[in-house]
Formats: C-alpha cells, sequence, structure tokens
C-alpha cells in the first residue's frame, strides 16, 4: 500500500478498497513504528490526521471527493499549522502553538489531505544535514549512519522510507532538492513566487520557496498544482494563472534541447555520482533529446553571494524572536537588554547563531555597500547567465550534490565544507528558478538525483521532462529495503 | 579576513545574541572563514551592475488601505510568555 501512486491511492478509496481512516491508520503505524530509528517527525498528529481522514471519507461518500482528498500527507516543520507546534527545529518554537495555517496548510488541508505530522528539519532551515535540529539528527533510511540531507531531511526521510505518499518542504539554497538526492527521492521546488510564502517561517525571504517531495513527478504534479497560486498575504506571490501540471506529462522528448553547464562537471564532482548522471543524460538522448554543453561562468560565484544575502535576511527575520511575543524567554531577566540577549542566546542553535552574527556584520554601518549591494550585483551576474542559457536550452541538466549522502558528523565542525554541498543547488534559488531532482540511479549503494532546472514557471514542462524519464527506468521505484514491513496493529487496511 | 573575539562579541551585542567567551572564539574562526570565501567577490568587476533584490524583478504590491484582518489578541496572547490586562510584558525600562 505504500507504494501506491497518488492516483492509485485516489481510486482505491473512491471504489472503498479501504477507506481513508484504514489508510492513515497505516501511514501512522509506519510512523510509529520507524520514529525510533529514523527520528523524521517532530510532532506526530494521530488524533486531528484521523479527524480529518473521518471527513475526507464522508466527501469520498458523497461524491464530492477531489483528486486528493483522503490522501494523508506530512508537512515540514516550518509551515504553521493552525492549533499545531509549530516549531522550525528551534528550542525557541518548541512552546509555539500557532495561531493560523500556513496557506500552503490551507489549500492541501482544502484539497482533503489528512496530515499525519509535522517533519523535522534543521533548525530554522538552516543546514545541508539535519544534524541543526534541536529534536535531534534525522537518520537517511538507506544507511542510518548517514546524514539525509538537509534542510528538509525529516519530509525527505519521510517519504523515501514510505511513511508518508508525499510531504511538504522548503528550498532556499537546496533544502528540497538536496535531500531528495540523498534519499532517492522526487523533489520540486517551484519557481519563486509560485508557492505562497505566508505562513512559512522565513529564513530568507528573497530566496525561500516552498515545495513537494513525492515517490515521481505525477504525484508531484498532482500535490505542486494544489498547493500554488497567487496569495495576497504574500507580498512577493505571482500572478501567473497555475496551469495544469499533469496534463502535459506525457509530451514527447523529440527535440527537446539539454543543455548540460560545463562547471557542474569539473573537478570537486564524485566519480561515481558522475557516472550516474551521465547515464541519465544518456537515456535523455535516446528519447530524442538534444545534448548541447552550455557555460554558467558566474556559478563558482553563487555560494560566496549566498552567504552574504541569506544571512543578512535572516539577521532581519529572525529579528522578531523576541521572546515578548511568543517563543522562549529566559528566566529572570535583569533588564530588556538581558532578556533579548539571553532570551536568544539560550534557544538558538549554533549554526543559526552564526548565520544572525555574518548577517549583522554584513548589514552593520559602513559595510552594506561592501557585502550586501556587492552580493546584489553578484545575484544579477548569476541570475544573467542563467537567462542567456535558456535563450539556447529548454532544461538545464547536472548533479544536485557533488557527492552521495556523507556521514553523520562528517562535516558538522567545518561549516564551510556543509556549505559547498549545496555547490549545484544554490544559484538557482538566486535567480529564482525551478529546480527539481529526480533518482537517476546509485553509487556506492546510495541514491544520486539528477538536477533539472528550468525557465520561469516551466514548473509543468520539467514535470513533464521528469515523468518521461521515470517511465523508462525504475529508480524512481526503489525503496530501501529495511522499511518494507509494517507493524500494524490495526490490522492490513 | 580576520575578526577578533571583541569584534565577535560587538557583533553578538548588535545581534542581541548572550555568547560565551568560549563562543565568542568560536565564531570569530568560523566568521573569519566564512568572510574569507565571501570576499571572493570582490575579485569582479561590478560596476554599472544594477543590484538585484527580486528574482522577477517585480515591484512590491500595494494594497488599499482598508480593514482585512480580524482582531484576534486573544489567541495571539495565548501563547505569549507573559501578559497583563491584555498587554505584553517585558522587563521594566523606566525606573
Amino acid at each position: 500500500m505504500h507504494n501506491k501512486s497518488l492516483s492509485e491511492l485516489a481510486s482505491d478509496l473512491k471504489s472503498s478498497a479501504y477507506s481513508s481512516v484504514e489508510l492513515t491508520q497505516y501511514f501512522l503505524d509506519r510512523i510509529h513504528q520507524h520514529q525510533p530509528s529514523l527520528n523524521a517527525f517532530i510532532t506526530i498528529m494521530d488524533e486531528q490526521a484521523l479527524a480529518m481522514a473521518k471527513v475526507a471519507d464522508e466527501q469520498i461518500a458523497t461524491g464530492s471527493a477531489g483528486a486528493l482528498t483522503g490522501i494523508p500527507m506530512a508537512h515540514k516543520d516550518i509551515f504553521c499549522t493552525d492549533g499545531v507546534r509549530t516549531s522550525a527545529g528551534s528550542k525557541m518554537l518548541d512552546n509555539f502553538i500557532a495561531p493560523y495555517n500556513a496557506t500552503v496548510v490551507e489549500k492541501l488541508n482544502a484539497a482533503g489531505m489528512p496530515i499525519l505530522g509535522k517533519t523535522n528539519m534543521d533548525e530554522f532551515a538552516m543546514g545541508s544535514s539535519n544534524e541543526n535540529s534541536f529534536y535531534g539528527r534525522v537518520k537517511n533510511p538507506w544507511d542510518l549512519e548517514r546524514v539525509p540531507g538537509g534542510s528538509s531531511g525529516g519530509s525527505a526521510t519521510a517519504v523515501a522510507a514510505r511513511l508518508a505518499p508525499v510531504a511538504t518542504g522548503t528550498d532556499t539554497g537546496g533544502s528540497i532538492r538536496q535531500p531528495a538526492s540523498l534519499t532517492g527521492i522526487t523533489g520540486i521546488k517551484p519557481t519563486y513566487g509560485r508557492v505562497s510564502r505566508f505562513g512559512m517561517i522565513a529564513y530568507a525571504s528573497s530566496l525561500d520557496q516552498g515545495g513537494v517531495f513525492g515517490t515521481s513527478a505525477t504525484d508531484c504534479a498532482l500535490v505542486l498544482e494544489a498547493m500554488s497560486g497567487f496569495d495576497e498575504k504574500d507580498s512577493t506571490s505571482s500572478e501567473q494563472a497555475v496551469g495544469d501540471f499533469s496534463a502535459t506529462l506525457n509530451n514527447s522528448l523529440q527535440g527537446l534541447k539539454i543543455g548540460l553547464p560545463k562547471e557542474y562537471f569539473k573537478e570537486g564532482l564524485d566519480s561515481g555520482v558522475a557516472k550516474v548522471i551521465d547515464e541519465a543524460i544518456a537515456e535523455y538522448k535516446k528519447m530524442g533529446a538534444e545534448i548541447i554543453e552550455i557555460s554558467l561562468p558566474n556559478s563558482h560565484l553563487a555560494i560566496p553571494a549566498y552567504y552574504v544575502i541569506a544571512p543578512a535576511e535572516c539577521s532581519s527575520n529572525l529579528s522578531r524572536l523576541d521572546g515578548v511575543r511568543y517563543g522562549y524567554r529566559c528566566e529572570n531577566p535583569e533588564n530588556l537588554q538581558d532578556h533579548y540577549m539571553r532570551s536568544r542566546g539560550e534557544a538558538f542553535g549554533n549554526e543559526v547563531k552564526r548565520r544572525i552574527m555574518v548577517g549583522t556584520y554584513a548589514l552593520s554601518a559602513g559595510y552594506y555597500d561592501a557585502y550586501y549591494l556587492k552580493a546584489q550585483k553578484i545575484r544579477r551576474l548569476i541570475s544573467e547567465d542563467f537567462k542567456q542559457a535558456f535563450e539556447k536550452v529548454d532544461v538545464i541538466m547536472g548533479p544536485v550534490a557533488p557527492n552521495t549522502a556523507f556521514k553523520i558528523g562528517e562535516k558538522s565542525d567545518d561549516p564551510i565544507s556543509m556549505y559547498l554541498s549545496d555547490i549545484y543547488t544554490i544559484a538557482v534559488n538566486l535567480a529564482g528558478l525551478p529546480g527539481m531532482s529526480i533518482p537517476a540511479g546509485q553509487a556506492d549503494n546510495l541514491p544520486v538525483g539528477l538536477q533539472l532546472i528550468g525557465n520561469y514557471f516551466d514548473e509543468a514542462k520539467m514535470l513533464n521532462i521528469a515523468h518521461q524519464y521515470q517511465q523508462v527506468t525504475n529508480h524512481h521505484q526503489q525503496m530501501p529495503t529495511a522499511f518494507e514491513s509494517t507493524a500494524s496493529n490495526k490490522g492490513e487496511a | 579576513m580576520s575578526l577578533s573575539t571583541e569584534e565577535v562579541k560587538k557583533i553578538s551585542l548588535l545581534a542581541r545574541l548572550a555568547i560565551s567567551d568560549e563562543e565568542a572564539q568560536q565564531y570569530s574562526e568560523s566568521l573569519s572563514e566564512i568572510f574569507d570565501l565571501v570576499a571572493q567577490m570582490n575579485a569582479v568587476d561590478t560596476s554599472g551592475i544594477e543590484p538585484m533584490a527580486h528574482p522577477q524583478d517585480i515591484s512590491q504590491r500595494l494594497r488599499e488601505d482598508v480593514v482585512t484582518a480580524s482582531n484576534e489578541r486573544e489567541k495571539f496572547q495565548s501563547i505569549a510568555p507573559a501578559t497583563e490586562k491584555g498587554l505584553y510584558l517585558i522587563p521594566q525600562v523606566i525606573e
């Protein structure tokens, strides 16, 4: 049951093969069974999930169900969920019960998808390994000694181990694509402005974008479409019409122009990963695609520019966390300054403090031009590189990450080496383009993702390109065998 | 670039983050490394290039100044660390 597609689940629900309550209970059982080993969830929402499933069953019975009604899912714990703790993986918000729903949650609730729980993540989405969570590390289901990637590592692990059919994530510098790659699933970050940021706890507002993880492009198409759209509550939300992401999945790729940036295949890329990517490109050639070498000459500047822009925006965004209106407050402050300093000092983790300080310095008097403004100019250069490339090609492909999943602890004491694991993903956020990771095979028994970078608002085309690959390969159907079994206490649903 | 522990302490005060002397020492090392990485930007001549603040160069959308949200003070204050008579409490500021 946990290997069925969303449309198979929807059709089973419609034909009463099982109810949404039974299906939801089945995934809750799997979550509880594997939580001790994977730690993918921060909050498991048994009661609310089953209550939502009951409502979905009534809608199915009365014929008012949509394509997703009754199919349970998980949300990254960065999306505010009314009446439920929304922690962003931080001690700062451990006691924060969100008083409203994020637009993404609102939309997927309206689509009838019961919420199984809130998934673990790097604190305030800052990290590439899910080692920075107040709630403990998340393990990669392919190898429990390895990281699942980050920052949406909980959502990625939940889908990879089939604890949830789909899950939301957010991507500021690679936080959907990199964990999707490292756990062998499909993940898409749409164009900046496609999915509302309202109620999505902010890290770097000009880069943050919500998206989705699933086991196939078809499943991602259904959920991404339901999440997308203009929202007046998000001042950078796009008014561009969403369209039907599923309608063009079967389009032929004959004559498709694929750009391969030579900068993404240079030294630093693991040879095992490179081999898998080459094979995937060869597969596209067989489908009639044309391969064109392109150059993104400023791509080496993406990480330096990102580590000014993202920390600067985070130091501003996280200044709202002052222990006055919500969140953690220190004991017995001597005065207001002591209150601010200790509440924040005691509640933020190491990496969050580091980025707040980098940003504070970069924005401090006398340094703005040298850092933030300079980085925004570099951002323009990086964006122009992509613009020129898209005059020649329809889609850009390459690796998502330079390596497969690394060992827990391997990079946690070395921030720079951790930052470099996002070397192929960050430029996409700076340009605001849509990006995707699809499973393309394995290197040393660990999953490798192929990255697809599309032009602005080309989500439907990217999903089509991904789907066609998944029609002729079965990498996306592989799951870690240790998580095949379900210890159900309610019987096989 | 090298940031001293004194400079880190100054930044942590600006950022309102209490950090120990030991942490200040660690941050002086890692922040210096990060600013070394960032310094790669200096090799690029960016004169005449327009800074990019928004991926699609869209300007801020404006709306009419009308009341849209309802007053939910009680719900919002129910999660506050300390309130009294509908007000948020902070340590005394004026003697």
